[in-house]
């Protein structure tokens, strides 16, 4: 099974919900830092790193000898990655989305192909045993839909062959980065905060996901902080709030160390091991609603 | 004019918060929320709105069933695995669909349509500390900074024509296109950060990318006394890549009993943390006119 755990709101506690079901899961798992822009998972599981793969994206190579500047080419791109001026042709190569359309449309052949590197996948092993891949997107790149799309590939080729579970960390908001971390996933956990931002994104994230049809599970962290109108609103929805995380200062000062919250205590242990079970019980569900 | 974007890369450091107590603070100013996937802003400032528009952005491939011959055509070329067959019926998924019309340029039966994309709206506002730019994208479309650019565009014009000199935005998380977007011709770049290893990192990428588009940075450092270390290895970096520390603020509720309240934090009794926020912001007006 896919777990996503998101959030809309940014620092709500998704990479400490991800890293604490990484250290409690039940079995074989894989742990995905989808967030590419800032991935931090890593910084909590702290994976023993065995390789670097660099992905790139193909963009036009325009061999002006062939070229006749007919511009169906720049006619068709509708992000001004190419476009011809007279007896000129110019290529902006950021711009590109890799669809591959001037290539196949141009008359003379005269485009081939080159590439923009997009940023890497680093896959580790964090504890000894579990696989961990992280997407790091290359400063100033500023698409990253395609170098997900290419995690999520790795994610399926790495988890398959053990039969391993899976824990994609998600990036916050709920535009299209956010919506294809959890495309793949059978259960969705959102966390939350209390507080009024906590909220107005929470609900957001849940207008934004209920069209996918996968049953979704709440955590709210920093639980009493704040006002109460989340709880208010899961009752209303029908959305169970399967942990809470206190508010405490000891809690933020142990995530400021570096360490996974499961592992704080005793007690902590056992609420995300049920956690475990919770999220693996709603999946079922979701499979035979 | 002058333009200052408030950004963290982490999510959840206190941008929103500390960007609602500058607009409080600053003077003769448009406000301008860029995070447009997730926009809080408003839940402080509280926007009478005076015009709000749809937003197009792009379009989106549709293919009409009743002429499509079911040749496959447009699965073999799209690049985002957005046309989908279900028993030789072919349908495009809008959620990955990028809009670059290769199937419908290329379907030999023309059933592909291509309508522009509906993408949110946007919005002027009034607010208690003066004129408002936002937006609201709907949930799952693609924040391509295309948005970001109009309401930058908008508060730019709104300036002009108000007479004001500054503009004061909101920035989004993260490094990618929404963010580039957002840096586009700003003076500054205020970086909200915190000293947890997460801070630490994000803080280090989006810092990167402003330098990388050339923008001069200012951090603060949000809850600095939850980690001492981190917020010495933060002011370590700071010191060797030549930005201004604006500000130390405290690990307080303040900041959370402000937002239950709907208000600046600069706005409450509370002098503790008010009085550090103003302090930043002293520290930046001074950067802005030292420009």
């Amino acid at each position: 099974m896919i777990v996503a755990v998101a959030s809309g709101k940014g620092g709500t506690g998704k990479t400490t919900v991800a890293a604490s079901l990484a250290a409690k899961w039940p079995g074989p798992l894989v742990a995905v830092d989808l967030d590419v822009e800032e991935p931090n998972l890593h910084l909590f599981l702290k994976p023993k790193l065995s390789g670097i793969e660099t992905v790139t994206l193909e963009v036009p190579d325009v061999d002006e000898e062939k070229c006749t500047y007919c511009r169906k080419c720049a006619e068709l791109c509708q992000f001004k990655a190419i476009s011809v001026m007279g007896r000129a042709i110019l290529t902006f190569p950021e711009m590109c989305h890799g669809c591959g359309g001037c290539m196949a449309v141009c008359p003379e052949g005269a485009i081939g192909v080159t590439t923009r590197e997009l940023g890497v996948v680093e896959r580790g092993v964090a504890r000894g045993f579990i696989p961990c891949l992280t997407g790091r997107l290359r400063i100033g790149e500023a698409m990253s839909p395609p170098l997900m799309r290419h995690v999520r590939a790795a994610m399926v080729r790495e988890a398959a062959p053990i039969e391993a579970d899976i824990v994609i960390d998600a990036p916050p908001g709920v535009s299209c980065p956010a919506m294809s971390a959890v495309t793949d996933s059978d259960v969705i956990v959102l966390v939350t905060e209390p507080t009024p931002f906590g909220f107005y994104d929470f609900s957001l994230a849940v207008e934004a996901f209920t069209p996918l049809g996968k049953p979704m599970a709440v955590v709210v962290n920093r639980a009493g902080l704040g006002d109460g109108r989340v709880y208010e609103y899961c009752r209303e929805r029908g959305l169970p709030i399967v942990t809470e995380i206190p508010y405490r200062r000891d809690i933020a000062e142990h995530y400021s160390r570096g360490l996974v919250l499961a592992e704080l205590d005793g007690a902590m242990g056992e609420r995300f091991a049920a956690l475990c079970r919770a999220l693996k019980q709603r999946a079922e569900e979701g499979v035979h609603a | 004019m002058r333009e200052i974007v408030v950004i963290s890369g982490k999510g959840g450091t206190g941008k929103t918060s500390i960007t609602a107590a500058f607009a409080h603070l600053a003077e003769n100013k448009v406000i301008c929320d860029l995070d447009v996937d997730a926009p809080d802003l408003h839940l402080l400032l509280d926007p009478h709105v005076v015009r709000r528009e749809d937003f197009h952005s792009g379009h989106e491939a549709v293919i009409d069933p009743e002429r499509c011959s079911g040749c496959g055509t447009c699965l073999g070329m799209c690049r985002f695995g957005a046309v989908l067959e279900d028993d030789g019926r072919y349908r495009i998924d809008p959620l990955r669909c990028e809009g670059c019309k290769v199937c419908v340029a290329f379907c030999p039966e023309g059933a592909i349509d291509f309508p522009s994309r509906h993408c949110g709206t946007r919005s002027v506002s009034d607010t208690r500390f003066g004129p408002m730019v936002h937006a609201q994208l709907f949930p799952g479309q693609e924040n391509s900074g295309r948005l970001v650019s109009e309401l930058k565009k908008e508060a730019r014009k709104l300036a002009g024509e108000m007479g004001r000199d500054l503009i004061l935005c909101d920035g989004s998380p993260g490094i990618g296109c929404p963010v580039i977007s957002s840096l586009s011709q700003a003076n500054l770049a205020v970086i909200v950060t915190e000293p947890t290893p997460s801070g630490l990192h994000d803080l280090e990428r989006v810092a990167s990318l402003c330098e990388h588009f050339r923008i001069k940075v200012a951090v603060i450092v949000n809850k600095h006394d939850l980690n001492p270390d981190h917020t010495a290895a933060i002011e370590e970096l700071c010191r060797a890549r030549g930005y201004v520390l604006a500000g130390r603020l405290p690990h307080d509720t303040v900041v959370t009993e402000a937002m239950v309240a709907r208000k600046a934090v600069t706005e409450l009794e509370d002098e503790h943390f008010g009085r550090r926020v103003r302090d930043a912001w002293t520290v930046i007006q001074g950067l802005l006119n030292a420009n």
